[in-house]
């Protein structure tokens, strides 16, 4: 028999970056806040101590610090015709879990997408003619323009102090930074970090080739930084330890290192950690939640009344919630009905491996998540697409994260797989292969979403999210072309050797490629064509908002945390400067 | 009843007190009963900005207690002492008391239903805070709810539970003076300053060493003590111990935030933060920084610094780049208002090593404020570092970068464990 | 009277967030969420018998390793820097067992990208594996057992298994190599606290300096060398005094 808890202004699904800003917002501006996070605190001395943090076993290969499986997972199927089977160990994408969520161990890289990104279908087809867009791929327009979030991205950064250089303050064109970005209203906060080896090879090359290299905006901080909350953060000592790992010396951006000290501060906001989720509850009209029913770690089962739900549990777990709570109409792909689930995207990755001489140092293990040099000349529409057969691109980047021995040490395909030559391989590579990589968009398709598994369940009894996705012709052709120029790069660099690996067909979750998921609750203009409007507000239920990546209607050539920043602060604003004074739809239908 | 050895010194000293006590006049009239009447909001809220400065809470507020309700318990090198309960309760707090038991207690340490008070009390400074300040203070604690709570303050041990042995210790170590007098070559700020750190804030009862009979060592002003194993550093201008390396910026930055360029208050110091000079206005904290700024140095030369080629400092070399460095950076400079600085830092060259060691085996966390809300804490070594290894890189932090001060042994290591 | 007031390391709320099962209420939180001293630090593996393996699974594991990392000039053989005592460790406890994998059923053999499908945990793919390429050893090498045979015949098996073409009974001899070899790797290049890479060996082969955590200084050395001795999270040879015993 669940227990009924006392009433709070606002229930927030998730303790990560949104969750922990919108937490803090609200908070300061007089609600009862409650954050139910399904996994335990994390705190940077007790849980990532620069002592034992720098543990590739523990958390570069069991992926200690990630949400376990067996606490929820999902089904996965390339194609509609298949079954879906479990994803029964993380691979190609690794969900967080904990206080801080993904964004305690993520490497830093914080970008804004391109003005014309947000406008995807208008600009593509204002350039390119309505024919450029196949029938089933399903890119829509964000409902807010690049100029709208500017300010909103601002503070983001100005929150996680992010590093880096820009390329466009208000129109003028800087050196050293991106000169394809949006105009940005102000600098970094930080400066970019200092450089490694192996990242300037990479510039040199790519200016010498006409590129415009710059340092990848980072949430690695290049020196000590006060930031908006008055929280004080360290410094990067470019450990090594970065992507799967908690930072030790405060030095990267998370809604621990940014935002928690402030938070807890706060008298009216509570946080109920090891509590699972399990539906948001909806009162007899269902378009109302009347709060969130979750289970802790003993099994007991609460119900959390509120006033409003906010829900910030990752792409994933929010678009989970929602079909489990019937809220909104599933997608049907092949009716083509409902929007939840709708618009799955995700991150296409290709590399390129470059061998240098034989006497190279690149010291692979002086690095960070976020540290090292990216052009934008191949991404979005910075380029001309006439011929190509592909709309979109992605960064390419010399931004080796380190040079951890289990799972970072270079090798060529032909290298022996074991024995005394992978030994000499092992020494030879390790100083001297450097690995390139590409970020690539993914657009929206039909047959790319999440609904819920018919076979499989979680812990609670509930069933599974299925994903339904694979690559689509646009994106492997979109890698070939960038994968290509990034091996031109590569052989300007001295390369005695190059591998290129470009993007292939089928989707497969093993291996890791990233964890930018994307999708099944997007943002648009109207209930028809997507799950929330722009302030990420229900058009079904309007006192539930869904914060986070879910919300993309597809996703561009560039890692999502950035943007997101920004979609957070633009909603809560207007959450707070209109909603709270007159809860309601903000956006008529 | 614990009992302590008839030998032991204090108890000799405690006989002679009561011996000498006994024949002398007191000046404490007995006081009138009638309570006191209710005060406006001004003078309420003027008390509650006295009582923070005070420092009250930390003994007459227990965790996770009621305001002002009592039960903190006070360790004392004589025993344990429990704040009383300054609720206005009727019969367990201070609801019956009129406004003169109420200025006597505080500035003459004496309490009309127990008799004499234990300097677990600050009286010997709270003596210099004036008595309509007192009493503003005094209408504070009435406007509280009033909490059912009786304490026992005295838990002290025969023979020190006698209360008139206080009668002694007064004459020898409670120069009741009266009144702070402001110094007319000073400044008014800097008379606020030193008002409030030699009258509430009380400084003295940590910062200032004390005798073996827990009077204050004379001469030597702020010159820093050892509390209950934490070090309050000397407040002297001093580089070596004492606030020679700070501005008066600093200083305040310090007290109001908990933070600054070179330190993160922790310890019991983060609770004076929490509750006391975070909660004053910064011209005050100001005001008490440029007090502390002006007190002279003692003049004292630091040791020679331990060999960089010693033993200790080599390993302690190694210790310190793999495992300290990430945090405390390589020229030991930390980094602002989150990780302290070991360079230049008094806690670090303290003599007795204890808090160091303490710091590097358990941890620390440093104190979250309003204006400065990272708590940065340090991760316990003692998994990592065996006594021999904590020594070495004690001694090497101790004296490198311009800092000397006593090489540590494994024993003192070992002994904190 | 003394004067030696305790301030005290109180916790202001006084409610531990850590404890499992204890949170039957919501929390109110402020900085103090921290217990003194507490930690999760790795325990490190004690060298002693072997924790899951039978006697004869451990030769032959030892065997298997020394021939996917055989010893030679540039480090130890897998024997010889702990594959098998890091495997062994790790089969008896949560990586063993899938703990936090999702093993529901149904069990079916998906596309290779729908990842592993297997219900079979580590440690059951290890005994049966081992025992039926003990079988197959036996019956193929007139009686000898996998660590009986010439570096050459056990080289070829591995080759096999690696390929697909050994045929096991009632065994995946493919699987099992891929998680054998993973398995390899990490005993030779997780922390030597994990039981393997004795003495950093698989670190100094290619020159990685373990747990160091600042390299501010060295960031702008570019393609120079980095002089840095290897340490890990346990081992740490410089910080015994140079005159003083370990």
């Amino acid at each position: 028999m669940a227990t009924t808890l006392p009433h709070k202004d606002v229930a927030i699904i998730g303790l990560g970056w949104t969750g922990s800003i919108l937490a803090y917002e609200l908070a300061t501006a007089g609600l009862d806040v409650i954050a139910i996070e399904r996994g335990p605190w994390r705190d940077t001395a007790t849980d990532f101590p620069p002592t034992w943090a720098q543990d590739e076993l523990r958390y570069g290969v069991r992926l200690d610090l990630f949400q376990r499986p067996a606490q929820s997972t999902m089904t996965l199927r390339n194609k509609i015709s298949q079954t879906a089977l479990p994803v029964r160990q993380f691979s190609s994408f690794l969900p967080g879990n904990g206080l801080g969520g993904a964004g305690v161990h993520w490497n830093g890289m914080n970008y804004r997408f391109l003005p014309t990104d947000y406008q995807l279908r208008t600009h593509v087809t204002q350039k390119y003619g309505a024919k450029a867009i196949p029938d089933d791929m399903t890119i829509q327009d964000f409902p807010m323009t690049y100029e709208e979030l500017e300010p909103h991205f601002d503070r983001f950064e100005k929150l996680a102090g992010i590093s880096g250089k820009a390329g466009n303050l208000n129109g003028q064109i800087q050196p050293g930074g991106n000169p394809f970005e949006g105009p940005r209203s102000a600098e970094y906060p930080n400066p970019p970090n200092r450089q490694p080896y192996g990242a300037t090879l990479f510039a040199k090359a790519a200016a010498e080739l006409g590129y415009h290299p710059f340092p990848v905006p980072s949430a690695n901080l290049s020196q000590p930084y006060t930031n908006t909350l008055g929280v004080a953060m360290g410094q990067c000592t470019f450990c090594g330890f970065c992507e799967r790992f908690g930072c030790g010396n405060y030095a990267k951006s998370s809604a621990q290192t940014c935002v928690m000290p402030a938070l807890v501060r706060q008298k009216n906001f509570t946080a109920r950690m090891n509590a699972n989720v399990t539906k948001i509850n909806l009162d007899s009209t269902g378009k109302k939640a009347t709060g969130v029913t979750y289970v802790d770690d003993t099994g007991a089962e609460f119900i959390q009344p509120a006033d409003m739900v906010a829900v910030c549990a990752f792409s994933f777990n929010s678009v989970h919630l929602l079909l489990l709570s019937g809220i909104g109409q599933p997608y049907d792909p092949v009716a083509n009905t409902g929007q939840v689930g709708r618009n799955f995207a995700y991150q296409c990755t290709s590399s390129v491996l470059v061998q240098l001489p034989k006497d190279t140092k690149l010291n692979p293990f002086v690095a960070g998540g976020a540290v090292g040099t990216v052009i934008d000349d191949f991404n979005g529409d910075n380029f001309d697409h006439t011929g190509l057969g592909f709309i979109g691109g992605g960064v390419l980047q010399a931004t080796s994260t380190g040079g951890r021995p289990i799972t970072q040490i270079s090798a060529f395909k032909d290298t022996p797989k074991w024995g005394a030559g992978w030994k000499q391989a092992m020494q030879d590579n390790y100083q001297t292969i450097y690995p390139l990589g590409t970020q690539g968009n993914v657009c929206a398709y039909r047959d790319a979403y999440l609904d819920l598994d018919p076979t499989y369940k979680d812990p609670y009894g509930s069933p599974l999210l299925r994903l339904t996705f694979d690559w689509h012709p646009n994106e492997l052709k979109m890698s070939a072309y960038i994968t290509e120029k990034l091996a031109g790069i590569g052989k300007a660099m001295g390369a005695t050797r190059i591998e290129s690996a470009p993007r292939t067909g089928p989707y497969t979750v093993v291996p890791y490629q990233t964890t930018h998921t994307t999708g099944g609750a997007i943002t648009g203009d109207s209930p028809s064509n997507s799950v929330v409007n722009k302030y990420l507000q229900s058009w079904d239920v309007s006192n539930v908002f869904v914060f986070g990546a879910s919300a993309f209607p597809q996703n561009s050539g560039y890692n999502p945390t950035g943007t997101v920043g920004g979609m957070t602060y633009f909603a809560i604003d207007q959450i707070k400067s209109q909603y709270l004074k007159n809860p309601g739809p903000l956006v008529p239908a | 009843m614990r009992f302590v050895a008839l030998s032991n010194p204090r108890v000799i000293l405690a006989a002679a007190l009561l011996g000498a006590g006994a024949i002398l006049a007191t000046h404490f009239a007995a006081a009138q009963s009638t309570p006191p009447a209710t005060a406006d909001a001004q003078t309420i809220a003027a008390g509650k900005y006295l009582v923070a400065a005070g420092d009250c809470v930390a003994c007459h507020t227990a965790p996770g207690g009621a305001p002002f309700a009592g039960g903190t318990v006070i360790n004392t090198p004589f025993g344990k002492l429990l704040g009383p309960n300054l609720t206005p309760d009727q019969d367990t707090g201070i609801g019956g008391w009129s406004d003169d038991q109420f200025v006597q207690a505080v500035k003459y340490g004496y309490g009309h239903n127990v008799g004499h008070l234990y300097p677990g009390l600050p009286y010997i400074y709270f003596n210099k805070v004036p008595v309509a300040d007192i009493l503003k203070i005094r209408a504070y604690l009435n406007s509280l709810a009033p909490v059912h709570n009786q304490i026992v303050a005295d838990q002290l041990p025969f023979p020190f539970d006698i209360r008139a042995l206080m009668i002694g210790w007064n004459l020898l170590y409670f120069p009741d003076t009266g009144d702070y007098r402001p110094d007319p070559s000073q400044s008014a700020e800097w008379n606020r300053g030193a008002y409030l750190v030699q009258g509430l804030g009380h400084c003295a009862a940590c910062h200032t060493p004390k005798n073996a009979f827990g009077g204050d060592k004379t001469g030597q002003e702020f010159a820093g003590y050892i509390v209950d194993g934490a070090n309050a550093p000397a407040l002297v201008d001093s580089t070596a111990n004492g606030l020679g390396a700070w501005s008066v910026d600093d200083i305040a930055t310090y007290l109001s935030t908990g933070h600054n360029r070179y330190a993160d208050a922790g310890g019991p110091m983060a609770s004076v933060i929490t509750h006391s000079t975070s909660q004053l206005t910064s011209a005050d904290d100001h005001a008490i920084a440029t007090y502390l700024k002006s007190l002279p140095g003692n003049g004292a030369a630091p040791p020679a610094p331990v060999a960089p080629n010693d033993p200790q400092m080599i390993a302690g070399m190694h210790i310190y780049s793999d495992e300290c460095s990430a945090c405390h950076m390589t020229g030991g400079t930390g980094e602002p208002n989150i990780i302290p600085a070991l360079k230049a830092s008094p806690v670090v060259a303290a003599t007795v090593p204890d808090t160091m060691t303490h710091v590097v085996l358990y941890g620390a966390r440093s104190v979250g404020t309003d204006a400065a809300p990272v708590a940065s804490a340090m991760p316990a070594f003692r998994g990592v570092l065996n006594d021999q290894q904590v020594a070495d890189v004690l001694t090497y932090v101790r004296n490198s970068w311009g800092n000397a001060a006593p090489a540590v042994t494994p024993d003192q290591i070992s002994a904190q464990r | 009277m003394a004067k030696g007031l305790r301030r005290r390391l109180f916790l202001v709320s006084g409610i531990s967030v850590m404890a499992c099962g204890a949170a039957t209420q919501a929390l109110a939180l402020d900085a103090s969420q921290w217990s003194l001293g507490w930690d999760s630090m790795p325990q490190a593996v004690q060298p002693g018998p072997w924790t899951f393996f039978t006697a004869d699974e451990g030769a032959a594991v030892e065997a298997l390793a020394d021939r996917l990392i055989p010893s030679d000039d540039l480090s130890p053989g897998g024997k010889d820097v702990g594959v098998a005592v890091y495997i062994d460790r790790q089969l008896s406890g949560p990586f063993g067992r899938d703990a936090g994998l999702y093993m529901q059923p149904p069990f079916a053999d998906g596309l290779p990208g729908q990842g592993p499908q297997s219900p079979l945990t580590p440690a059951e793919r290890y005994r049966k594996t081992l025992s039926a390429l003990d079988s197959f050893c036996k019956s193929a090498y007139l009686g000898k057992s996998f660590v009986d045979l010439s570096g050459d015949e056990q080289d070829k098996l591995i080759a096999q298994m690696e390929a697909g073409t050994l045929a096991l009974q009632g065994a995946n001899a493919k699987a099992f190599f891929q998680l054998l070899w993973q398995n390899t790797k990490e005993g030779f290049f997780a922390d030597p606290i994990y039981g393997g890479n004795r003495e950093m060996a698989g670190w100094k082969m290619i020159g990685f300096p373990g747990t160091h955590y600042d390299y501010s200084d060295w960031i702008d050395k570019h393609n120079q060398p980095i002089p840095l001795q290897p340490v890990g999270i346990a081992d740490h040879p410089d910080w015994s005094q140079p005159t003083a015993q370990s």
